[in-house]
């Protein structure tokens, strides 16, 4: 296989995503390795405890992350979907089949650790907060991609059917975060905020950005992994991979 | 550092019961994502060997 | 349809599913039924209690015209689908987007309206005053386009598919939200003395948001299905 000039359309054949992907795997699985650790150590070990929580504020250190993680990767999935109905790439349809599923683990990580953190700040393991309850719908569109993708036999139109409905639930977070807020308020007055440490030292920023970064690199390595398998699952017949068999 | 003993650290000034269940369950549920994912690697490639195997994805 | 404008097209289009729906009387008179069974059942469930019911009224309605809608909407492309209108409709020389719309109109007329009409009658059952009778009617009457707007897309994404009514009220109902907050919320909000306005003009504007979008998004769904 001859390299000889970086051209883009280079990538948009699975042949060429899966051993890029393989060699940036590494990469990203280290350095996430790293930031998980670092994190955990500021974040478990050296950040001081929250004069009005206590120490349960330290659940953050992974619920923010995980959070954030479940909003940015459900936006870089529709943006995956975009480009590959836009320039009917394949490979861009997969890395969107790829990423949902460890969007949808961090939407149910952000969840679960959400509600271990309520229970001892709010009294309650679920509150109908607008950030919950967003979340918790976040998490069916991330069902629904995957189980649209999942009912539909032909491959070609799974892929373009769950990259639209991606794009529809893209357009609608924004709304219903701005919808459920708006109910909340009205119903509970603005009693609860998520926002309970107004002031947060420096060290527990830090290692909540650290840790983000970590989830950020896990996210990418994982991502990567998962497509690997799509590629040799879906192109198994193609010359390409029978020779790939080999190495 | 913040604590004076492994006690004192796992006890989260009484919160532990809330903390380290989140921690557990994100550190499971992250490191079980990337064992299944070497798995289904796996598979996909042993499947590659015998192409009439057992994983019957179509393409 | 012969070299007929645009607005021809759509307007004959919608005659057209109106008189297939009359034909099916059958049909509609089944989600209507749907609906009023739904929202008869909460009372049982819940328990006679005045106040309680008067509570929960708004939401029970906007509940059941959801599932009502949901049910309706297997429909709304199927049967084109089957016989081979469909595949007419993508090669009209007309864009596919007027005509869909005029597909989602004749579905809001047939499925949205007459629960629309329905709704004062089972007010009346949750002992809900007139004014809030009122304003749950008007809620509704702004906000279900929305939900057979935004319930084409699944409709079009699930064509043909196995399991395709069950699987598209998952991927839709989520983006019902936005307009059950809204909706069932106007009545609480006016009993409360806050006014009406607020949710009924967001109601309002998420038909608008819809009008355009929707059905381009369910045009691209369509065209992904039959090819």
């Amino acid at each position: 296989m001859k390299m000889e000039r970086i051209n883009w359309f280079q990538w948009s054949s699975p042949q060429a995503l899966y051993p890029l992907a393989g060699k940036l795997i590494p990469w990203f699985a280290w350095w996430s390795a790293v930031c998980i650790t670092a994190g955990l150590y500021m974040g478990l070990l050296v950040a001081p405890t929250d004069f009005q929580q206590g120490d349960s504020y330290r659940i953050i250190f992974v619920h923010v992350p995980a959070a954030w993680m479940s909003m940015f990767l459900y936006v870089v999935m529709a943006g995956w979907a975009a480009v590959g109905l836009g320039l009917k790439a394949r490979p861009s349809f997969m890395m969107a089949q790829a990423i949902a599923p460890t969007g949808a683990l961090f939407t149910f990580l952000a969840l679960f650790t959400g509600a271990f953190w309520g229970k001892p700040t709010w009294g309650a393991w679920w509150v109908w907060d607008a950030r919950l309850t967003s979340e918790l719908i976040l998490l069916f569109q991330y069902a629904g991609v995957m189980l649209l993708h999942a009912s539909i036999d032909d491959l070609r139109r799974a892929d373009r059917a769950s990259a639209v409905l991606a794009l529809v639930g893209v357009v609608n977070v924004p709304i219903i975060y701005f919808s459920v807020r708006w109910w909340n308020t009205l119903h509970q007055g603005a009693s609860i905020s998520m926002t309970a440490a107004p002031k947060m030292a420096a060290t527990m920023l830090a290692a909540m950005g650290i840790m983000a970064l970590g989830f950020w690199l896990y996210s990418a390595a994982v991502t990567l992994m998962r497509v690997r398998s799509i590629i040799l699952e879906r192109e198994r017949h193609a010359s390409w991979v029978q020779m790939e068999r080999v190495s | 550092m913040q604590w004076n003993s492994l006690n004192e650290f796992l006890a989260m000034g009484g919160y532990g019961i809330y903390v380290w269940p989140s921690f557990g369950v994100t550190a499971v549920c992250m490191v079980w994502e990337v064992l299944a994912l070497r798995r289904r690697h796996g598979a996909a490639r042993a499947a590659l060997v015998h192409p009439s195997g057992t994983m019957d994805v179509t393409s | 349809m012969m070299q007929m404008g645009m607005t021809g097209a759509v307007l004959s289009l919608v005659r057209r599913d109106l008189l297939l729906a009359w034909r099916r009387r059958a049909d509609v008179a089944t989600t209507l039924f749907f609906f009023v069974i739904v929202a008869s059942l909460f009372p049982l469930g819940v328990g006679p209690e005045p106040a309680v019911l008067r509570t929960i009224a708004p939401g029970v309605l906007w509940i059941a015209a959801l599932l009502s809608c949901l049910l309706s909407l297997g429909r709304l492309f199927a049967v084109d689908y089957q016989d081979g209108t469909l595949e007419h409709m993508l090669l009209a020389p007309q864009p596919l987007t007027a005509l869909v719309f005029g597909k989602i109109a004749a579905h809001w007329l047939v499925a949205g309206l007459p629960v629309v009409a329905l709704s004062p009658l089972i007010g009346l059952q949750f002992g809900l005053s007139g004014d809030a009778i009122v304003i749950l009617s008007l809620s509704l009457l702004l906000g279900t386009p929305t939900l057979s707007l935004v319930g084409s897309i699944g409709a079009a994404l699930t064509l043909g598919v196995r399991g395709s009514n069950l699987l598209s009220a998952l991927l839709v109902l989520p983006l019902f939200v936005p307009v059950l907050i809204f909706g069932a919320g106007a009545v609480a909000s006016s009993e409360s003395g806050m006014g009406a306005e607020g949710h009924l003009s967001l109601l309002g504007a998420c038909v608008v948001l819809a009008i355009p979008f929707a059905p381009w998004a369910t045009a691209a769904a369509l065209r992904i299905a039959v090819e």
